[in-house]
């Protein structure tokens, strides 16, 4: 086994798509993906193409989350390739058209990078969403991105759990970046919140553009929270949520979660608290789009990833 | 010495707590579940006992709503209560909600009539940072004051606060005006489709205060008068828009974001725009705004609802015996 890492060579990020309006009531993204299609300066780099898109323009007509089904699962293989007619979900027949425009998924044809804009209604803060712990190129990125917003914190969320990753519209690039910033309600947008997301895109595109122009990034450390479990709502009988994120845990993103600590209220004020056998790091507390997902947070534990130096190919 | 009059008003029999009429506001259909729950119970355990002076009537008004976790089906339930909207014919193509609404006044109305319910309470969530405020059509319906009064000295961490809207009772649209008094009961901030521990407690508590006031007032006790802060609605602004696309081009200044009820003075800032310019209140009167930034009332074209404050005094009440 080598003793150092050698610096990887990663082809050029030539094509670079920012996706707003997957989930059509996440403000931030529409409004920013709006703003940059009517003129696109700010985004602009040397040497790259920077493609602001509406991926799901019909719920965004709507303000809601989707119209038949969640765009942001919609990327399967099966889904992928299933034969276009009238009976798909109106998400699966996008998801079929943005694999053809950005894609397709697997292929040296992909798009270099794609930035998924999305909102929150936990609060998470700044978080970046990696889908893989080995790509460099997007450990690298993010490392740029930390250090210039700095002393403001942008945290990252690994999500590689075989069973609980899914199958995301960024994931059709071969570098998939995940933006997501709360609190924010859905159907709302704050101005903080927007100015957040706005200034992470800025230094992302700021890293692509030095990257392209040959710039060498030195190997560094990248703390990761990493997916590993989801965690409901107790339930009744009949499946109807019996207790509330408890005041304790509501609003603690990201803050250690030891066994015993309160974790649910039931609706007449009982404490429910968790028993697990170790600490966890929850997110995602609380986000309105879970319910019906059966989450009321995502278990996480804390690791620290190693990112290889990277050039341009 | 100065006697003051008490002013003499009919005991409160009853009462309907409503939740869910905009089916995303959480905290109001768990309250309402959970109330309908401990009834049951309750059934169950004792015999009926003497009913006491107070019915209390638990009401989940949108129910398909609630089951999307949607703020409504076809139209706004909240705004279906008008005499015009109320009366009008039943046909096929009747909104989902307007049926509903008929439906609900025959329950606890009809409006206007002396068969309508003492006293409505409709429970609300708002996207803003309003803690709990009473929203009534009334500056001088002494039972929803006094209520005001007594959950303000009884909760004493959460601003509680008096809005009035200057409408006529027949062009009074929402569904606390069908009882002989009512009023919504707005606590905020919490995001639509999520509920917040917090919230649900201030509102579980605002509920359980104001069914004890009622039960006070049933039973002779009197209310000492005084004085008390109302927020009568003015007018309201909307988010600048881009000419073609309706698409707003500003944000909610971030000085004004969740300053619900501080005062808002003639220059002081107002949006923000994509382009980072300040757009300022251009109004002469200083109003006190609050609905800053509800999510529901992007569609109804309003960024911000805006108040004048004045001192009103309220006589001492007691049951009309």
């Amino acid at each position: 086994m080598s003793s150092f890492s050698s610096c990887q060579s990663v082809r050029e990020a030539r094509r670079v798509a920012i996706f707003g309006g997957t989930h059509g009531n996440e403000l931030s993204g529409v409004t920013l993906v709006h703003l940059w299609m009517k003129n696109g300066t700010e985004i602009q780099r040397r040497g790259v193409e920077t493609r602001p898109f509406i991926t799901n323009p019909r719920a965004v007509e709507k303000c809601s989350r989707y119209v038949d089904t969640d765009l942001n699962r919609a990327f399967t293989p099966e889904n992928l390739s299933a034969p276009a007619d009238g009976q798909l979900p109106y998400e699966v027949l996008r998801a079929q058209e943005i694999n053809r425009m950005f894609g397709p998924k697997g292929s040296p044809d992909a798009y270099d990078v794609i930035f998924d804009l999305h909102n929150t209604t936990s609060n998470m803060g700044c978080t970046l969403i990696l889908e893989s712990s080995k790509d460099h190129f997007n450990l690298q990125m993010i490392n740029y991105i930390q250090k210039a917003l700095a002393p403001a914190s942008c945290l990252v969320l690994l999500n590689e759990h075989p069973l609980l990753k899914y199958s995301t519209a960024r994931s059709v690039a071969k570098h998939p970046v995940g933006l997501e910033v709360g609190p924010q309600p859905q159907g709302v947008l704050r101005s903080n919140i927007f100015e957040s997301m706005r200034e992470i895109l800025k230094h992302a595109l700021d890293f692509i553009e030095l990257f392209n122009e040959g710039v060498e990034f030195p190997p560094c450390s990248v703390p990761v929270f990493r997916v590993s479990e989801r965690v409901d709502y107790p339930r009744d009988a009949n499946g109807n949520i019996m207790a509330m994120v408890h005041p304790n845990l509501q609003d603690c993103d990201w803050e250690p979660l030891n066994p015993g600590d309160p974790m649910f209220q039931t609706f007449d004020g009982k404490t429910i608290r968790y028993q697990g056998s170790g600490t966890i790091y929850p997110t995602f507390i609380n986000e309105a789009a879970y319910y019906e997902k059966q989450q009321a947070f995502v278990a996480t534990r804390r690791e620290t990833l190693s990112a290889n130096a990277v050039r341009k190919a | 010495m100065e006697v003051e009059e008490v002013e003499r008003l009919p005991r409160l029999s009853r009462v309907a707590v409503c939740g869910g009429t905009h089916g995303n506001e959480l905290s109001g259909v768990y309250l309402v579940r959970e109330l309908l729950k401990v009834k049951k119970k309750k059934k169950k355990e004792e015999e009926d006992e003497d009913g006491g002076a107070m019915s209390v009537l638990l009401v989940l008004s949108n129910p398909r709503a609630m089951q999307q976790c949607l703020r409504y089906i076809d139209t706004d339930l909240n705004r279906c209560f008008t005499h015009a909207c109320l009366i009008g014919p039943t046909l096929d193509k009747t909104p989902y909600e307007m049926r509903r609404a008929r439906e609900l006044n025959a329950m606890l109305g009809p409006k206007g009539s002396a068969g309508a319910m003492d006293l409505i309470c409709d429970l609300h969530n708002t996207t803003a940072n309003m803690g709990l405020s009473l929203i009534t059509y009334s500056d001088h319906d002494w039972i929803c004051m006094h209520i005001f009064r007594h959950l303000q000295r009884q909760i004493p961490d959460t601003p509680v606060r008096y809005i009035h809207y200057d409408v006529t009772s027949k062009e009074s649209y929402s569904l606390d005006s069908v009882g002989k008094h009512g009023f919504a009961m707005e606590v905020g901030p919490q995001p639509h489709g999520v509920v917040r521990s917090n919230i649900y407690t201030t509102m579980k508590s605002g509920v359980q205060y104001m069914l004890d006031w009622v039960h006070f007032f049933n039973s002779g006790v009197i209310f000492d008068g005084g004085f008390m802060d109302v927020f009568t609605v003015v007018k309201h602004i909307d988010y600048p828009r881009d000419g073609e696309t309706h698409n707003i081009t500003a944000a909610i200044h971030p000085q004004l974001q969740d300053r619900d009820f501080c005062l808002l003075r003639p220059g002081d800032p107002l949006f923000q725009t994509f382009s980072g310019e300040t757009l300022r209140y251009t109004g002469s009167e200083p109003l006190y705004p609050f609905f800053i930034n509800e999510s529901a009332y992007y569609e109804k074209g309003i960024a911000l609802c805006l108040a004048r404050k004045r001192r009103v005094k309220i006589p001492s009440v007691r049951e009309y015996l």
